[in-house]
């Protein structure tokens, strides 16, 4: 697995630019995530990849392609200072894991990690470290769980007339 | 006591009393927006639920407007494929282009946006109906489609800041001022995961149009929602044209149901520009002298009939820098009609810009004024990202309608009162 790490900010527009969005395919959205500012990022990137960000991770838009972009790209978690609330959202809806974490200064691209979302730990196999996390509320690990919003409705039944 | 957000998300989930900060709770919505480049993905969704047949098509409002009229091939089968969902599910409420415009002009000139109501849109920038009082926001097209099936969606109750705006505002000092002039100051994540709320007597004497800007806006800032409590002027626009009843609904005014106050002096603002790459860059436009190749008029935040008066009356008897291409896209085709028997869209003609019907068009770089390497264009847009109109080394400076066109006619950006000294 390798870390992508990124600054302040990254909006959505840098993770999928709008010329783009004539397709929901997550792998189609893949081949273009990041195009404008890091072009070598759909060729490199690999299944099991983590981001590692600074604040506001995902503002702009509301495009889910954004997550399903990252999602189709093999990234399996971002983690982030804060994320923007719609792709907070977004993610969480379709089964991206997201961790709310200031680990930035700590974490290099080099760096090899394992997430263990049950106790909340981001373990640092290259330096030896533990980082904890505050896990998702409840409703939202639920949601991951089932896999996204959609498969909890499912699940659940919820809002079925009767 | 409580604030706007908390009293309409408690009554949309049913509850007695108004729903707490922090509370997830589940709410009926009473409109669901999506336009053409998240509407697909939504009815996709939608179609995985298996729940077909409980369509709730009464609540659900398609519009066409990213890509209009479709700039290629890939676009018109997206086009194409939301209008046969639109067709299968019985839709209503369904705007093509000659009908509609940019879909949250729609949304509150045909009376979906109301106050009290909740209502989402699969489009960031579906908080714009705050200015009528709605708690309204953007979401993705997976929770579009869960909301399409259910008539329901969740949320977490937000904390409320209070920005108060006292004062008279100067000349060509406008909502998009105020906006920017909060967002430098809060930053473009100060109003993470928060509502607004805004007050004072600028605020009042605001038109509904410089409003809207205002809280189209809010979402730059990280908001979920920028409400502005509803008066005269939000019930007079509504008179003939709101569908259905509505409820006004307002905080109970306890500063301490606010996380943050915020107060500014309206005399103190001034035009301003958001410099790339973020709409929290701001300065002054008078400070600045920055040579621009394209002059944008139009969108969301700035396209309406207002913003055109303010733009025309500058351009009046005027051209349009022989450096500078202008274009004008009005907000939608009730304010191109408007536009053509008020003589403005003659007065731009005239003065030699471009103008073409309502799209979101460049302001998201799709086409219509997408800019080249090293281009840079001043916008009444809401978006200064990095390649946001086109090309990762274009650059977008966010202004007012009346700055725009004082920088169409001089070639940089431009404070107007320059132009009129």
């Amino acid at each position: 697995m390798r870390i992508w790490k990124f600054g302040d900010n990254v909006d959505t527009d840098q993770i999928i630019p709008a010329e783009y969005l004539t397709t929901g395919d997550a792998k189609e959205l893949a081949a273009h995530a990041f195009a404008k500012v890091i072009p070598e990022f759909s060729k490199e990137v690999q299944e099991g990849d983590v981001v590692v960000a600074g604040a506001n991770f995902g503002c702009g838009s509301s495009r889910e392609h954004a997550p399903r972009a990252l999602l189709g790209a093999g990234i399996r978690c971002v983690i982030a200072k804060s994320f923007a609330r719609i792709f907070f959202r977004n993610s969480i809806n379709i089964g991206l894991p997201l961790i709310e974490a200031d680990i930035f200064d700590r974490i290099e691209e080099t760096d090899q990690i394992e997430i263990r979302f049950d106790d909340g730990v981001i373990r640092n196999l290259t330096k030896n470290e533990d980082y904890q996390f505050k896990p998702l509320p409840e409703f939202m690990q639920k949601l991951l769980e089932s896999g996204g919003l959609i498969n909890y409705i499912k699940e659940t039944k919820m809002g079925i007339k009767n | 006591m409580s604030t706007i957000a908390e009293k309409i998300l408690g009554e949309k989930a049913g509850k007695d009393n108004a729903a707490n900060a922090g509370e997830i709770v589940d709410c009926a919505v009473d409109y669901i927006m999506v336009n053409d480049i998240t509407g697909v993905p939504a009815f996709e969704v939608f179609e995985k639920l298996g729940r077909e047949d409980e369509i709730r098509r009464e609540k659900v409002v398609v519009v066409q407007d990213h890509y209009v009229p479709n700039k290629d091939v890939a676009s018109a089968e997206q086009a194409k494929a939301l209008r046969d969902y639109a067709r299968r599910y019985r839709i209503e409420h369904y705007y093509d282009i000659g009908r509609g415009g940019v879909c949250h002009q729609v949304m509150i000139e045909d009376g979906f946006a109301a106050p009290g109501r909740l209502i989402i849109g699969a489009d960031s920038h579906t908080c714009s109906y705050g200015a009528l009082g709605a708690f309204s926001t953007g979401v993705g097209s997976t929770e579009a489609a869960a909301a399409m099936a259910t008539g329901r969606l969740w949320f977490k109750v937000p904390e409320t800041q209070k920005f108060v705006i006292n004062g008279t505002l100067k000349q060509y000092v406008m909502g998009k001022d105020i906006i920017l002039h909060v967002i430098g100051d809060i930053g473009v994540s100060g109003s993470l995961y928060k509502a607004q709320e805004f007050y004072g007597t600028a605020i009042e004497s605001l038109s509904l149009s410089d409003r809207i800007t205002i809280s189209n806006m809010a979402i730059e800032a990280g908001a979920k929602a920028g409400i502005i409590p509803p008066d005269e002027k939000v019930f007079a626009f509504l008179n003939g044209r709101v569908r259905g009843e509505y409820n006004a609904v307002y905080a109970d005014g306890n500063e301490r149901d606010y996380e943050e106050v915020f107060e500014y002096d309206a005399a103190e603002i001034v035009p301003t520009v958001a410099k790339p790459f973020l709409p929290e860059n701001t300065a002054p436009a008078s400070e600045l002298d920055v040579p621009i190749d394209q002059a944008y008029l139009g969108s969301c935040t700035n396209g309406r009939i207002e913003d055109l008066r303010v733009a025309a009356k500058l351009l009046k008897g005027k051209k349009v820098n022989h450096e500078v291409r202008m274009i004008v896209v009005p907000a939608s085709e009730k304010v191109f009609q408007q536009a053509i028997e008020e003589g403005l869209i003659q007065t731009f003609l005239n003065a030699g810009a471009f103008v073409c019907g309502p799209t979101c068009g460049a302001c998201l770089g799709g086409h219509m004024g997408v800019l080249a390497q090293g281009e840079r264009c001043v916008s009444t847009t809401n978006r200064n990202f990095i390649g946001r109109m086109g090309h990762k080394d274009s650059e977008v400076y966010l202004a007012n309608p009346a700055v725009v066109a004082a920088s169409a006619i001089t070639g940089r950006i431009t404070d107007p009162a320059e132009l009129t000294l």
